[in-house]
Protein backbone atom coordinates (compact mmCIF):
# COMPACT_ATOMS: atom_id res chain seq x y z
CA UNK A 1 0.00 0.00 0.00
CA UNK A 2 3.06 2.26 0.57
CA UNK A 3 4.49 1.58 -2.99
CA UNK A 4 3.00 5.08 -4.33
CA UNK A 5 5.50 6.61 -1.75
CA UNK A 6 8.26 4.73 -2.83
CA UNK A 7 7.04 5.33 -6.53
CA UNK A 8 7.16 9.42 -5.97
CA UNK A 9 10.36 9.24 -4.64
CA UNK A 10 11.76 6.76 -7.09
CA UNK A 11 10.38 9.80 -9.51
CA UNK A 12 12.52 12.32 -8.02
CA UNK A 13 15.45 11.07 -7.89
CA UNK A 14 15.05 10.07 -11.47
CA UNK A 15 13.76 13.61 -12.50
CA UNK A 16 17.15 14.44 -10.93
CA UNK A 17 19.23 12.54 -12.91
CA UNK A 18 17.21 13.55 -15.62
CA UNK A 19 18.38 17.25 -14.98
CA UNK A 20 21.95 16.27 -14.09
CA UNK A 21 22.60 13.61 -17.63
CA UNK A 22 20.52 15.98 -19.75
CA UNK A 23 18.12 12.99 -20.46
CA UNK A 24 15.21 13.65 -23.03
CA UNK A 25 13.93 9.97 -22.26
CA UNK A 26 14.33 7.31 -20.22
CA UNK A 27 13.16 3.53 -21.38
CA UNK A 28 14.10 1.69 -18.68
CA UNK A 29 15.14 2.09 -14.97
CA UNK A 30 17.04 -0.63 -12.84
CA UNK A 31 16.44 -1.20 -9.37
CA UNK A 32 17.28 -3.82 -6.73
CA UNK A 33 14.22 -4.61 -4.03
CA UNK A 34 15.31 -7.14 -1.54
CA UNK A 35 13.37 -10.28 -0.72
CA UNK A 36 12.82 -8.76 2.31
CA UNK A 37 11.37 -5.39 1.49
CA UNK A 38 7.78 -5.25 1.97
CA UNK A 39 7.05 -3.55 -2.24
CA UNK A 40 5.13 -5.39 -4.25
CA UNK A 41 6.74 -5.16 -7.47
CA UNK A 42 3.29 -5.17 -9.08
CA UNK A 43 1.87 -2.41 -7.14
CA UNK A 44 4.96 -0.22 -7.96
CA UNK A 45 5.01 -0.89 -11.56
CA UNK A 46 1.04 0.37 -11.67
CA UNK A 47 1.37 3.82 -9.32
CA UNK A 48 5.59 4.24 -11.07
CA UNK A 49 3.46 4.14 -14.72
CA UNK A 50 0.73 6.26 -13.36
CA UNK A 51 2.93 9.34 -12.12
CA UNK A 52 5.35 8.83 -15.01
CA UNK A 53 2.79 9.96 -17.57
CA UNK A 54 3.79 13.52 -18.52
CA UNK A 55 7.58 12.76 -17.57
CA UNK A 56 11.27 12.14 -19.81
CA UNK A 57 10.07 8.72 -17.87
CA UNK A 58 6.70 8.13 -19.38
CA UNK A 59 6.11 4.40 -20.24
CA UNK A 60 9.74 3.53 -18.97
CA UNK A 61 9.77 -0.38 -18.14
CA UNK A 62 10.82 -0.88 -14.41
CA UNK A 63 13.39 -4.02 -14.32
CA UNK A 64 13.07 -5.22 -10.63
CA UNK A 65 15.90 -7.36 -9.77
CA UNK A 66 14.96 -9.35 -6.62
CA UNK A 67 17.95 -9.42 -4.18
CA UNK A 68 17.85 -12.66 -2.05
CA UNK A 69 18.06 -12.55 2.05
CA UNK A 70 21.42 -13.67 3.28
CA UNK A 71 23.10 -13.34 7.00
CA UNK A 72 26.29 -13.05 8.49
CA UNK A 73 26.25 -15.24 11.92
CA UNK A 74 27.73 -13.07 14.76
CA UNK A 75 29.08 -16.23 16.34
CA UNK A 76 30.39 -18.27 14.14
CA UNK A 77 31.30 -15.68 11.48
CA UNK A 78 28.78 -18.07 8.78
CA UNK A 79 27.27 -16.59 5.75
CA UNK A 80 24.39 -18.47 4.76
CA UNK A 81 21.05 -17.68 2.32
CA UNK A 82 17.74 -17.20 4.43
CA UNK A 83 15.55 -20.22 3.44
CA UNK A 84 11.81 -19.97 4.87
CA UNK A 85 12.59 -16.81 6.91
CA UNK A 86 14.64 -18.50 9.38
CA UNK A 87 17.34 -16.40 10.82
CA UNK A 88 19.09 -19.30 12.36
CA UNK A 89 22.74 -19.47 11.93
CA UNK A 90 22.84 -23.12 9.78
CA UNK A 91 26.35 -24.44 11.60
CA UNK A 92 26.00 -23.47 14.64
CA UNK A 93 21.90 -22.69 15.26
CA UNK A 94 23.02 -19.34 17.09
CA UNK A 95 19.93 -16.83 16.48
CA UNK A 96 22.99 -14.13 16.66
CA UNK A 97 22.83 -13.00 13.09
CA UNK A 98 23.19 -9.58 11.33
CA UNK A 99 21.07 -8.93 8.07
CA UNK A 100 23.78 -8.37 4.80
CA UNK A 101 21.32 -8.10 1.91
CA UNK A 102 17.70 -8.56 1.42
CA UNK A 103 16.78 -5.15 2.42
CA UNK A 104 17.74 -2.96 -0.19
CA UNK A 105 15.36 -0.13 -2.51
CA UNK A 106 17.69 0.60 -5.00
CA UNK A 107 17.76 2.29 -7.92
CA UNK A 108 21.14 0.81 -10.33
CA UNK A 109 20.86 2.79 -13.61
CA UNK A 110 18.87 4.26 -16.67
CA UNK A 111 18.88 3.38 -19.86
CA UNK A 112 17.87 6.47 -21.34
CA UNK A 113 18.41 8.67 -24.83
CA UNK B 1 20.94 5.13 -26.46
CA UNK B 2 23.31 5.11 -22.87
CA UNK B 3 23.47 3.88 -19.51
CA UNK B 4 23.39 6.15 -16.85
CA UNK B 5 24.43 4.69 -13.56
CA UNK B 6 22.64 6.08 -10.49
CA UNK B 7 23.48 3.71 -7.43
CA UNK B 8 21.06 5.53 -5.25
CA UNK B 9 18.61 3.93 -2.11
CA UNK B 10 15.34 5.29 -3.06
CA UNK B 11 14.14 6.19 0.28
CA UNK B 12 16.88 8.20 0.43
CA UNK B 13 15.29 11.78 1.22
CA UNK B 14 13.26 9.93 3.86
CA UNK B 15 16.56 8.65 5.67
CA UNK B 16 18.06 12.11 5.20
CA UNK B 17 15.54 13.72 7.64
CA UNK B 18 15.01 10.60 9.97
CA UNK B 19 19.00 11.47 10.41
CA UNK B 20 17.87 15.37 11.26
CA UNK B 21 15.35 14.18 13.31
CA UNK B 22 17.51 12.15 15.55
CA UNK B 23 19.92 14.61 15.81
CA UNK B 24 17.15 16.87 17.42
CA UNK B 25 16.28 13.94 19.90
CA UNK B 26 19.84 13.74 20.67
CA UNK B 27 20.38 16.65 21.46
CA UNK B 28 17.38 16.95 23.74
CA UNK B 29 18.17 13.76 25.45
CA UNK B 30 15.57 11.68 24.67
CA UNK B 31 14.23 8.10 24.06
CA UNK B 32 12.45 7.48 21.14
CA UNK B 33 10.37 4.86 19.90
CA UNK B 34 8.10 4.22 17.02
CA UNK B 35 5.21 2.18 18.35
CA UNK B 36 3.93 0.08 15.67
CA UNK B 37 1.22 -2.44 15.25
CA UNK B 38 -1.54 -3.88 13.34
CA UNK B 39 -5.16 -1.79 14.14
CA UNK B 40 -6.88 -2.82 17.06
CA UNK B 41 -3.43 -4.48 18.65
CA UNK B 42 -3.31 -1.83 21.88
CA UNK B 43 -0.89 1.09 20.94
CA UNK B 44 -2.81 3.59 22.49
CA UNK B 45 -4.03 1.21 25.49
CA UNK B 46 -0.49 0.34 26.00
CA UNK B 47 0.49 4.04 26.19
CA UNK B 48 -1.97 5.08 28.57
CA UNK B 49 -0.94 2.13 30.52
CA UNK B 50 2.45 3.66 30.31
CA UNK B 51 1.76 7.28 31.25
CA UNK B 52 0.13 6.08 34.47
CA UNK B 53 2.79 3.54 35.18
CA UNK B 54 5.85 6.03 34.87
CA UNK B 55 4.00 9.43 36.48
CA UNK B 56 6.68 11.23 38.06
CA UNK B 57 9.27 9.10 36.77
CA UNK B 58 9.62 9.80 33.14
CA UNK B 59 8.23 12.10 31.10
CA UNK B 60 6.41 10.80 28.50
CA UNK B 61 5.53 12.62 24.83
CA UNK B 62 2.99 11.16 22.01
CA UNK B 63 2.98 11.99 18.56
CA UNK B 64 -0.06 10.57 17.35
CA UNK B 65 -0.48 9.16 13.68
CA UNK B 66 -3.90 8.34 12.38
CA UNK B 67 -5.38 8.19 8.88
CA UNK B 68 -8.29 10.61 9.91
CA UNK B 69 -9.64 11.57 13.43
CA UNK B 70 -8.06 13.41 17.00
CA UNK B 71 -10.04 10.14 18.96
CA UNK B 72 -6.14 8.88 20.03
CA UNK B 73 -4.85 12.18 20.82
CA UNK B 74 -7.76 12.85 22.67
CA UNK B 75 -7.19 9.82 25.02
CA UNK B 76 -3.81 10.69 25.35
CA UNK B 77 -4.33 14.27 26.30
CA UNK B 78 -6.74 13.23 28.93
CA UNK B 79 -3.81 11.32 31.03
CA UNK B 80 -2.34 14.57 30.76
CA UNK B 81 0.98 14.00 28.79
CA UNK B 82 2.46 16.07 25.83
CA UNK B 83 0.62 14.86 22.81
CA UNK B 84 0.61 15.79 18.70
CA UNK B 85 -2.06 14.24 16.21
CA UNK B 86 -0.93 13.35 12.75
CA UNK B 87 -3.90 12.90 10.34
CA UNK B 88 -2.03 10.95 7.19
CA UNK B 89 -5.19 11.53 4.98
CA UNK B 90 -5.23 7.81 4.03
CA UNK B 91 -1.23 7.31 3.51
CA UNK B 92 -0.88 3.85 5.42
CA UNK B 93 2.60 5.08 7.66
CA UNK B 94 4.14 8.36 8.58
CA UNK B 95 7.74 9.04 7.33
CA UNK B 96 10.35 11.46 8.35
CA UNK B 97 8.99 14.37 7.19
CA UNK B 98 5.82 14.06 8.85
CA UNK B 99 7.42 13.56 12.17
CA UNK B 100 9.55 16.42 11.41
CA UNK B 101 6.44 18.85 11.11
CA UNK B 102 5.01 17.21 14.26
CA UNK B 103 8.11 18.00 16.70
CA UNK B 104 7.38 22.09 16.66
CA UNK B 105 4.83 21.68 19.26
CA UNK B 106 6.36 19.57 21.58
CA UNK B 107 8.79 20.97 24.58
CA UNK B 108 11.39 18.60 24.08
CA UNK B 109 13.96 19.66 26.92
CA UNK B 110 10.85 19.07 29.15
CA UNK B 111 10.37 15.09 28.10
CA UNK B 112 12.64 12.18 28.67
CA UNK B 113 10.65 9.99 26.16
CA UNK B 114 8.95 10.22 22.95
CA UNK B 115 6.46 7.87 21.45
CA UNK B 116 5.75 7.50 17.99
CA UNK B 117 2.43 6.19 17.89
CA UNK B 118 2.34 5.06 13.66
CA UNK B 119 -0.51 4.19 12.12
CA UNK B 120 -2.05 0.98 12.63
CA UNK B 121 -0.63 -1.35 9.91
CA UNK B 122 1.67 -4.30 10.05
CA UNK B 123 3.03 -3.92 6.44
CA UNK B 124 4.05 -0.08 5.17
CA UNK B 125 5.67 1.86 9.06
CA UNK B 126 8.62 -1.11 8.84
CA UNK B 127 9.66 0.27 6.06
CA UNK B 128 9.90 3.80 6.93
CA UNK B 129 12.44 5.13 9.45
CA UNK B 130 11.33 8.15 11.68
CA UNK B 131 14.68 9.15 13.56
CA UNK B 132 13.72 6.68 16.26
CA UNK B 133 16.15 4.93 18.81
CA UNK B 134 13.88 1.56 18.25
CA UNK B 135 10.69 -0.10 16.93
CA UNK B 136 8.86 -1.16 19.24
CA UNK B 137 5.64 -3.52 18.18
CA UNK B 138 2.80 -5.15 19.49
CA UNK B 139 1.13 -8.40 18.56
CA UNK B 140 -2.72 -9.38 20.19
CA UNK B 141 -3.04 -12.58 20.99
CA UNK B 142 -6.64 -12.47 19.12
CA UNK B 143 -4.72 -11.80 16.29
CA UNK B 144 -3.12 -15.29 15.72
CA UNK B 145 0.29 -16.93 16.52
CA UNK B 146 1.42 -16.81 12.45
CA UNK B 147 1.48 -13.18 12.34
CA UNK B 148 5.39 -13.47 12.44
CA UNK B 149 5.10 -15.79 9.38
CA UNK B 150 2.82 -13.26 7.07
CA UNK B 151 4.35 -9.86 8.30
CA UNK B 152 8.56 -10.75 8.66
CA UNK B 153 9.98 -7.20 7.75
CA UNK B 154 8.28 -5.89 10.95
CA UNK B 155 9.22 -8.41 13.61
CA UNK B 156 12.78 -8.42 11.89
CA UNK B 157 13.34 -4.87 12.34
CA UNK B 158 11.71 -4.55 15.63
CA UNK B 159 13.71 -4.42 18.82
CA UNK B 160 11.06 -5.00 21.39
CA UNK B 161 7.69 -7.37 20.62
CA UNK B 162 4.71 -6.91 23.39
CA UNK B 163 2.31 -10.04 23.04
CA UNK B 164 -0.98 -7.94 24.38
CA UNK B 165 -4.10 -9.29 25.80
CA UNK B 166 -3.01 -12.02 27.12
CA UNK B 167 -5.66 -12.20 29.31
CA UNK B 168 -8.17 -13.50 26.06
CA UNK B 169 -5.58 -17.21 25.92
CA UNK B 170 -9.03 -18.72 27.17
CA UNK B 171 -11.20 -17.75 24.61
CA UNK B 172 -8.79 -17.39 21.47
CA UNK B 173 -6.95 -20.04 19.05
CA UNK B 174 -3.14 -18.88 19.57
CA UNK B 175 -0.58 -20.24 21.36
CA UNK B 176 2.22 -17.63 22.93
CA UNK B 177 4.75 -20.11 22.99
CA UNK B 178 4.33 -21.03 19.04
CA UNK B 179 4.11 -17.12 18.45
CA UNK B 180 7.59 -16.14 20.48
CA UNK B 181 8.90 -19.62 18.75
CA UNK B 182 8.10 -17.94 15.14
CA UNK B 183 9.32 -14.71 15.95
CA UNK B 184 12.45 -14.96 17.46
CA UNK B 185 13.02 -17.49 13.90
CA UNK B 186 12.83 -14.45 11.85
CA UNK B 187 15.03 -12.34 14.82
CA UNK B 188 16.73 -14.05 18.07
CA UNK B 189 17.74 -10.34 19.36
CA UNK B 190 13.38 -9.74 20.00
CA UNK B 191 13.13 -8.60 23.85
CA UNK B 192 9.59 -9.81 24.29
CA UNK B 193 7.32 -8.85 27.24
CA UNK B 194 2.98 -10.56 27.25
CA UNK B 195 1.03 -8.16 28.78
CA UNK B 196 -2.45 -7.20 29.15
CA UNK B 197 -3.39 -3.72 28.96
CA UNK B 198 -6.63 -4.56 30.45
CA UNK B 199 -5.99 -6.23 33.78
CA UNK B 200 -2.31 -4.53 33.81
CA UNK B 201 -0.60 -8.10 33.92
CA UNK B 202 3.50 -8.00 32.74
CA UNK B 203 3.19 -4.47 32.64
CA UNK B 204 5.61 -3.56 35.06
CA UNK B 205 8.77 -5.15 33.53
CA UNK B 206 7.95 -3.14 30.24
CA UNK B 207 8.04 -0.16 32.91
CA UNK B 208 11.62 -1.41 34.16
CA UNK B 209 12.55 -1.67 30.57
CA UNK B 210 11.91 1.69 29.64
CA UNK B 211 12.97 2.94 32.67
CA UNK B 212 16.66 1.14 32.00
CA UNK B 213 16.44 2.68 28.61
CA UNK B 214 15.63 6.22 29.07
CA UNK B 215 18.43 5.97 31.86
CA UNK B 216 21.01 4.73 29.72
CA UNK B 217 19.94 7.88 27.20
CA UNK B 218 20.68 10.15 29.89
CA UNK B 219 24.30 8.75 30.85
CA UNK B 220 25.05 8.69 27.36
CA UNK B 221 24.22 12.36 26.95
CA UNK B 222 24.21 14.64 23.80
CA UNK B 223 24.79 13.31 20.70
CA UNK B 224 26.06 9.70 21.83
CA UNK B 225 25.42 7.12 19.23
CA UNK B 226 22.58 4.02 19.98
Amino acid sequence: MHEMSIAQSLLNIILQEGATHQIRRVVSVALKVGELSSVVPESLRFCFELIAQGTIVEGAELQIERVPVTCRCEDCGTQFSVEHLLFVCPSCHSRRVEVLSGRELNIQSLEAE
Amino acid sequence: MRTVPVVRNILEANQRLAEENRKVFRDAGLFVINLMSGPGAGKTSLLERTIDGLRGQVRIGVIEGDIQSTYDADRISQKGAQVVQLNTGGACHLDGNMIKSALEPLDLERLDLLVVENVGNLVCPAEFNLGEDMKVMILSVAEGDDKPLKYPLMFQTSAVLLINKVDLLPYVDCDVKVMRERALQLNGDLTIFEVSCRTGQGLEAWFQWLREQVAMRKAKGDGAKA
